[in-house]
């Protein structure tokens, strides 16, 4: 059993609460930020080929893990599942609720004695959102996808490179007015230089935390 | 923008993805067998050659996955991509298609 410990955001040291609390009257920015901190995020790799482990996984999670590439099932409101590979997903579920998943699913794909592995990897990233009528506009910037809603949309994802840091990039929402939600799940270690990178990119769109 | 068609994520920027050199060379059955010789070609000799190349890919910023690409080492035109444990496509002296 791991000691409690103090979790701490890797953008914990920019005060982003504050500043939240701070900009929450400005209006008509093009663009906002904000961290979504401490999501948990868990790392399956198996057999998408064997019913039994699909079974195990659905029965642990309550969600099919997809076989479509670069896609994502379940509601960003709820636990959510990502393809990583043809044999390899990432669960990410809120704060808190990591635990019970890691341990359901450790019990279902041991009982079925399924060659399967499961990694938290919780701790490894942040998640940064972007929103705003210009968001797609400002990771343009720095992403060689193309995220134009006849493209991209919502439910897919994709492993990719924004500003020369990966990142695992997830549209969760699409209004009418072409302005995408996006998340991006970026290493601690990057956490700082893509934040600073994508609130610059974003300052002539106006831009405002969350 | 060069573009590579990973077998799984699809049409991807180049820069998502490391070359892996020359496919299909296998790993000898028992290497204490073979001579210096048969074991210096193993390791260090690749073709070189100008035109049709099969080898392999990486898609490291992406899904992380190998695959085979068959590529006119001239003109950089890509002119198969299959995954691993696949046939190889025959060698055509095709490949001008950018
Ligand atoms: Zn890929």
């Amino acid at each position: 059993m791991v000691d409690a410990y103090r979790l701490r955001s890797p953008l914990d040291h920019l005060g982003l609460t504050a500043r939240a609390q701070a900009e929450a009257e400005y209006s008509g920015t093009g663009v906002v930020l904000s961290e979504i901190a401490h999501l948990c995020l868990i790392n399956i790799r198996g057999d998408a080929s064997d019913p039994a482990f699909i079974a195990a996984v659905e029965k642990s999670i309550k969600l099919t893990p997809p076989t479509a590439p670069n896609t994502v099932a379940g509601k960003p409101s709820q636990s959510r599942i990502m393809w990583l590979g043809p044999d390899e997903w990432l669960v990410i579920t809120k704060p808190g609720r990591g635990e019970r998943a890691m341990a359901e699913l450790w019990k279902n794909l041991k009982d079925g004695k399924l060659h399967a592995a499961v990694t938290d990897s919780s701790e490894a990233r942040t998640c940064i959102r972007i929103e705003g009528p210009r968001a797609r506009e400002v990771l343009a910037k720095g992403c060689p996808i193309d995220l134009h809603p006849s493209a991209f949309g919502p439910g897919q994802s994709a492993q990719c490179i924004v500003a020369k840091c990966g990142v695992m990039l997830v549209q969760t929402a699409q209004a009418k007015d072409t302005a995408g939600t996006y998340e991006l799940y970026v290493l601690r270690s990057f956490a700082t230089y893509l934040w600073t990178w994508l609130e610059d990119a974003s300052q002539e769109f106006g831009v405002r935390v969350a | 923008m060069f573009l590579i068609t990973c077998p799984w994520c699809g049409e991807r920027e180049e820069s998502e993805f490391t070359y892996g050199h020359e496919a299909h060379i296998t790993r000898p059955e028992d290497p204490s067998a073979l001579s210096d010789d048969e074991w210096a070609d193993y390791l260090f000799m690749r073709k070189n050659p100008k035109g049709p190349h099969l080898e392999r890919w990486v898609h490291t910023a992406g899904c992380r996955r190998w695959f085979n690409v068959q590529r006119n080492t001239h003109t950089n035109a890509i002119m198969a991509i299959y995954k691993i444990g696949e046939t190889p496509p025959k060698a055509t002296t095709a490949g001008n298609k950018s």
